[in-house]
């Protein structure tokens, strides 16, 4: 991901009127947007619709971005809010449950994906299946730290917490992440790990 | 000290690049020699290893970047807030507020005049007369409602920010 003088030159151009340049910071940073919008949001077209709103946003307010974080921790950080009133219209909660109940639903749903299903998964399938099973919170920590890249001081500008905060988050998700991989793919799990 | 949540927290902080020089060397030294430690890093060695680079990032339909450029063409960059909002007019704001209240205690401290028990003195204290204050005209009944009734609304505002923060405090723990 290229961060640093080479966003802000863009910013700089865009706000002198070369508004065309926006799209190479929109190609630039979909990828990173849409995976985290996803952990709000499973439906792909509410993903897209928040997605598209958090660009405009971010254009619109290009004038405020005052260089003094990465253009990606902003931009996160506009994702947050955005993906927090979408979810708060449609009376969604916030903190999706993390219970049994929703892995059984999911198991029931006719979908392609079955918990308990014997077949041969690979070890990125067990991981991002048991990242759908956890909250809102600590599949967007993980996205935010290992795809999105961000350090903890970012993390922490972007859910508006602590640094330590961040971090005792972080460790928690990982800890739930490893407690869904070992609670229900079982097998998969002591493949993984040998 | 060795629970294994310890072990855990204290193999990421390591596997995160995170404590002293001693601390990982310590670390390295128990990953080396205990074989509980030795498992636990090799399991978490490869959960890393996946989230670090495995996971796909996910991408929407073709028409995504387009549609954002035709959505911007209609829009304007907004000019900056620190552009618009002049910090003197709010200091000027918070001046005028601040001489009208000032003015209202002087005019209020003028009505008063106080009579002392010796009539030869003449110094300020003595020539005040409580009996003569008229407050009539400053805590007319409406104005005094009204005044309470803003109050009561500011009240309730500063109460709800102060729960909603509190409750988001503790929904961040």
């Amino acid at each position: 991901m290229q961060t640093g003088p080479v966003d802000n030159e863009i910013i700089n151009r865009v706000l002198k009127g070369e508004q065309a340049l926006y799209a190479q910071l929109v190609k630039r940073y979909t990828p990173f947007v849409f995976t985290i919008v996803l952990r709000y949001t499973a439906n792909r077209e509410d993903a897209e619709e928040i997605a598209q709103d958090v660009f405009v946003k971010a254009y619109r307010s290009l004038a405020d971005f005052r260089g003094e974080s990465k253009f990606s921790t902003w931009l996160y950080t506009i994702v947050t809010t955005t993906c927090i009133t979408f979810l708060r219209k449609k009376k969604v909660p916030v903190h999706s449950l993390d219970t049994e109940q929703v892995f059984d639903l999911a198991d029931n749903q006719n979908s392609s994906f079955k918990a308990n299903q014997v077949e041969q998964k690979s070890k990125v399938q067990v991981l991002n299946e048991a990242l759908r099973l956890l909250s809102i919170d600590d599949a967007r920590i993980l996205t935010l730290f290992y795809q999105a890249e961000q350090s903890l001081e970012e993390i922490g500008l972007i859910l508006g917490v602590e640094p330590n905060t961040a971090k005792v988050k972080l460790h928690r998700a990982r800890q739930r992440l490893k407690e869904k991989m070992e609670k229900h793919f079982t097998e998969e799990v002591k493949d993984m790990v040998g | 000290m060795n629970k294994p949540e310890n072990i855990e927290d204290r193999l990421w902080d390591y596997l995160d690049g995170e404590g002293s020089g001693d601390d990982r060397l310590f670390i390295e030294q128990l990953i080396a020699s205990d074989a509980e430690w030795k498992a636990k890093y090799q399991e978490l060695l490869e959960l890393q290893d996946l989230l670090s680079h495995r996971l796909e990032l996910d991408e929407p339909s073709m028409r995504f970047t387009r549609n954002i450029m035709e959505a911007i063409s209609k829009h304007h960059i907004a000019p900056a807030a620190k552009s618009y909002i002049n910090k003197r007019i709010v200091w000027g704001i918070a001046g005028f507020f601040f001489c009208t209240i000032l003015a209202f205690l002087i005019a209020a401290f003028a009505q008063i005049h106080l009579t002392g028990a010796s009539t030869t003195d003449n110094s300020f204290i003595n020539n005040i007369n409580l009996d003569k204050v008229d407050a009539s005209g400053i805590f007319n009944k409406t104005y005094t409602t009204i005044f309470m009734m803003i109050n009561v609304v500011l009240g309730l505002a500063a109460l709800d920010m102060y729960l909603r923060r509190k409750k988001a405090k503790a929904a961040n723990q």
